[in-house]
């Protein structure tokens, strides 16, 4: 075990001693989760695909050691620091975001990734976290100072965002961000004649996206009736986990795999509930809750707006995702393309959930002025 | 707007209303304002924690959920297994011999990016599987697509052959395949099934249907009680494999296939049909329609040979009908069996001129009416009645409406719209009403089994199913003795087997055609029922345009070739279903029916 003295004020023992050590261990337990998962299911569709079997496993290890070092080292600035840091890769990364409207190659109907050097990158996937940052603090200063447009930037932002979204398009990605954006926004304490707006028109952009787009309108069809189309790979998803049963049909043993186009990243968690039983699946479910609730419950505590909107809005955008992608599998939503966070098959997507995890990690950290320290002051002051 | 008035106190800034979005202190430099919003924030987090956790209990519960259940909605998955061939239940007859099963073989498709040399690759597939076109292979081999079928179902032999080509692309996909051992003996039963294994017709077509058999199959497939000695292949397995058993006997079926193939050849006839029911229990145990086809090898056969005349086709079908009209005029007390009608001249109606085949031009007394089959007297009978009650009767025993059997295939009965005193005089001898043949069979079991409707069925059932009572025991009786009288006495002597004494009906329509009947083109049956001395089995044959023959001495009416294939029916199925035969023959038939009225309805 390490071991790190509670009075040695270096850098790395005082993160030890105030980082969520316990959602840092989940982390850490989704990642291996993923690993074991993507060498289930990856061969096979490598193989469908004519590669070598493990084509997928190895692309997806040599991303596991900079995953790490990025969760552990952005976890390990101060808040400040994370906050600039966000600030440039938003910046950065909105730029790269728009690039892929104009020079992205169109996969599947979509320009949503670019092509750097020997790695394929999907911006939006950084555009994201950092967003969702950038505008937690825009929100915080607007709460500090009235005369500073915080709600405002914080709107056109979200506007610009979803804008490049929208032409992309990448639905999904939208409607996280709107999730997420939506979330932080409702504990910024918006008021609830905004609220009932804002879900009107949120009800509406989903009336005109049904409306105007035509694969929305074919997904939504098909999960409403499910006799009118193709829903080939949500029906052998529901088979999968009643083959699957308590227990699972064992390692390798699964048969979804051999079927799905998608099954090493949307439909995985169908593989693993296949393979290794609902027990499996209850495990994964019961992990992402953890981090998401314990999460939410660490940043209610912070005194702090930026800190408390932020923590809550990254876990927001990271719990959600899991959610989506789970109830997709288990049909209780139409298809979506949505990865399930940290075991899904995808580098870039493992990198930059581990930018934002580790931006999370770093708000969640005991400081100064938490809860537990500001009940005596409210206490006093009271 | 919303706004703590503790802030408002607090703060000595103007309010400036309507453009804050954020309900906020006004101030955070006060302390407790500050906790104040904080809490607000709080709140608001909790509540979205909870929402949280309630969406990951929900996803939770689905999943436990799926893994117990499935998914609830299993037709829509067997629709989506596309490559995957559905898994059938056998079908075994009444004594658990197999009548339709699954094998497993194996499809030949090509992955065309393998495939080097398209051109030579498909000749030499073509060498080892003559019947598929070269050109057409060629064209598939070059597509360069992953995934075409070739061939559905090779023999292991031709699989061995294109194994051994070693041809790159190749490859087999293991599929069921569904087999008809007996050919097309029972097809008009079994129905087929599709090159994806689903039931498109007969019973097949009600497997798919039924969704829930599968999950009941002890309703279905009783265990085969053994039947007077007969029980044989029976094995006790049946039950736990889940097979679906039918009412029909592979035995009886053949009998009947075999000798109306006969028949057909003989008199030259467009088709024929025949049918074996157990009049108590309504079990059809074997059911014939020429032409057929062989289900393993459906297409080989053209629609006429796929349309079923037992069940889907209707036809006037002539004096049989008469049986009916006779069980109902006795039954309503409008007629007695000791009555007599003028049968001197042809009846004259509006436009219309009932006349007698054989006709005796005298007064004929009830059994006479039937014995020579008087159409005259037929009509003035259920004139007597009326029309009303006619119509009543005939709705009672089921010739009214659509049997409901299992089969898909099932035709309704022509009714007349407007049902006038003209209409219920042609009824009366089987003109102006078109019902299934199934229909006739189902209203004789009504008529012999004591009076009481049976439900048909193709499923084997594992006793007596008797309905309603819609006819006396006595009308039961005596419309017993009246269908022996016609084998004894009268039209259908033809029809009698030494030692299992029939009884029946003849019944020759001419069949309707442009501008009238025509009078060459008959529909010949013969309805009957052994054996006379306790019947217990219903028999219709029937003959579609049958043609005189030398030794019927030109004549091409029921007596000449329904009736003498009945008999032989009869003589070969009898033992099978182990009717036991009677030493001799009483001489007098009105004797012999006092017997049967003593012996009843028996068991």
């Amino acid at each position: 075990m390490i071991s790190l003295s509670r009075t040695n004020r270096g850098a790395i023992a005082e993160w030890w001693w105030t980082v969520d050590k316990w959602t840092l261990l989940a982390l850490i337990l989704l990642m291996v989760v993923g690993a074991v998962l993507t060498l289930a299911a990856s061969p096979a569709v490598a193989m469908r695909i004519h590669l070598s079997p493990f084509h997928f496993v190895y692309r997806q290890a040599i991303f596991y050691p900079p995953a790490i070092a990025i969760l552990i080292g952005v976890s390990l600035l101060p808040v400040r620091q994370v906050r600039r840091v966000a600030t440039m890769v938003f910046l950065i990364a909105y730029v790269l975001m728009v690039m892929t409207l104009l020079f992205g190659p169109e996969v599947k109907g979509a320009t949503r990734w670019l092509q750097l050097g020997p790695i394929a990158i999907q911006p939006s996937e950084f555009v994201k976290p950092s967003f969702i940052v950038v505008t937690a603090w825009m929100f915080s200063e607007g709460m500090k100072s009235r005369r500073f447009p915080g709600t405002i930037i914080a709107l056109a932002l979200y506007t610009c965002v979803v804008a490049v979204l929208a032409l992309q398009p990448d639905f999904g990605q939208l409607m996280l961000v709107t999730l997420a954006f939506g979330a932080i926004f409702f504990m910024a304490g918006l008021n609830w004649f905004w609220i009932v707006l804002l879900a009107v028109v949120a009800i509406g952009g989903a009336v005109a996206a049904y409306t105007f787009v035509p694969h929305v309108a074919s997904r939504i069809d098909r999960f409403a009736h499910p006799a009118s189309g193709d829903t080939y790979q949500v029906d052998k998803a529901l088979d999968a986990f009643h083959a699957g049963g308590l227990f699972g049909r064992g390692p390798g043993e699964g048969e979804v795999k051999r079927i799905l186009p998608d099954a090493h990243t949307d439909f995985i968690f169908a593989v693993g509930a296949e393979e290794f039983g609902i027990a499996a699946g209850l495990l994964i479910i019961g992990l992402f809750s953890f981090i998401t609730l314990r999460s939410l419950g660490r940043a209610g505590e912070e005194t702090d707006p930026f800190v408390q909107l932020s923590a809550c809005g990254l876990t927001m955008l990271f719990g959600m995702q899991a959610l989506i992608n789970m109830a997709v599998n288990v049909n209780l939503m139409p298809a979506k393309g949505m990865t399930l966070p940290f075991i899904s098959y995808g580098g870039s997507s493992l990198i930059a959930l581990a930018y934002t995890m580790g931006m999370l990690l770093a708000f969640t950290r005991v400081r100064a002025g938490r809860q537990s320290a500001s009940a005596t002051v409210r206490g006093v002051f009271a | 707007m919303a706004r703590k008035p503790k802030a408002h106190a607090a703060s000595h800034t103007p309010l400036v209303l309507g453009h804050d979005i954020i309900s906020k202190p006004q101030t955070i430099r006060v302390d407790g304002v500050r906790a104040a919003g904080l809490e607000a924030s709080r709140r608001r987090i909790n509540f979205t924690t909870i929402v949280v956790a309630g969406l990951f209990f929900i996803v939770g519960v689905r999943l436990i959920e799926l893994a117990v259940r499935g998914s609830g909605d299993d037709s829509r998955i067997a629709a989506a297994s596309i490559n995957q061939a559905i898994h059938r239940p056998d079908i075994v007859d009444r004594n658990g011999e197999v009548m339709a099963t699954d094998i497993v073989t194996a499809s030949l498709f090509v992955d065309a990016r393998y495939v080097i040399d398209p051109q030579e690759a498909a000749h030499e597939l073509v060498g080892v599987l003559p019947d598929l076109n070269e050109a057409d292979v060629e064209k598939k081999f070059a597509s360069g697509r992953p995934f075409i079928w070739l061939k559905r179902d090779l023999t292991p032999r031709q699989q061995y052959a294109v194994h051994n080509l070693g041809i790159p692309g190749l490859e087999f996909q293991r599929e069921q395949k569904r087999v008809y051992p007996n050919g097309a003996a029972a097809s008009m039963i079994l129905g087929m099934v599709d090159i994806d294994n689903k039931g498109t017709a007969g019973m097949e077509r009600y497997i798919d249907r039924t969704g829930d058999l599968l999950n009941k199959p002890g309703d279905l497939t009783a265990t085969p009680v053994s039947m007077e000695g007969e029980s044989g292949n029976a094995s006790s397995g049946i039950r736990d494999s889940g097979a679906v058993m039918l009412s029909i006997d592979v035995r009886v079926q053949y009998v009947l296939r075999d000798e109306l193939e006969k028949g057909v050849e003989e008199f030259h006839a467009k088709a024929a049909g025949g049918m074996v029911m157990d009049m108590y229990t309504g079990e059809v145990l074997g059911m014939v329609s020429l032409p057929d086809f062989d289900p393993n090898n459906p297409n080989l056969s053209d629609d006429n040979a796929h349309f079923n005349r037992m069940t889907l086709g209707v036809y006037e079908m002539g004096s049989v009908m008469k049986t009916f009209t006779f069980a109902a005029a006795l039954d309503s007390g409008a007629v007695k069996i000791n009555n007599s009608f003028d049968a001197t001249h042809a009846l004259k109606v509006s436009r219309f001129t009932i006349s007698d085949f054989h006709a005796e031009r005298r007064w004929l007394t009830v059994p006479e009416i039937y014995m020579y089959s008087s159409n005259i007297g037929s009509a003035r009978m259920a004139l007597a009645m009326g029309r009303q009650e006619h119509q009543l009767y005939l709705r009672k025993m089921g010739l009214l409406s659509r049997p409901r059997s299992e089969l898909p295939e099932e035709g309704d009965p022509l009714v007349p719209a407007n049902w006038t005193d003209l209409s219920t005089m042609t009824i009366a001898f089987g003109h102006g009403l078109s019902v299934a043949p199934i229909q006739v069979v189902q209203a004789t079991c009504a008529v012999l089994n004591g009076g009481f409707r049976i439900q048909p069925t193709f499923l084997r059932r594992s006793g007596p199913a008797l309905g309603e009572r819609i006819l006396s025991a006595q009308t039961s009786n005596e419309m017993r003795e009246l269908m022996r009288l016609v084998v004894t006495n009268g039209t259908g002597k033809k029809a009698d087997v030494p030692g299992y004494p029939v009884m029946g009906k003849t019944g020759t329509a001419e069949k309707a055609g442009k501008g009238g009947y025509a009078k060459k083109k008959l529909l010949t049956s013969f309805l009957s029922a052994f054996p006379a001395n306790d019947p217990r089995y219903v028999l219709l044959v029937m003959f579609d345009e049958p043609n005189p023959t030398p030794t019927t001495y030109g004549y091409a009416t029921a007596g000449w070739n329904a009736a003498p294939v009945t008999s032989k029916v009869v003589q070969r199925i009898a033992p099978l279903l182990g009717v036991r035969p009677v030493d001799q023959m009483m001489e007098n038939p009105l004797i012999e029916a006092k017997l049967v009225t003593n012996g009843g309805a028996g068991d």
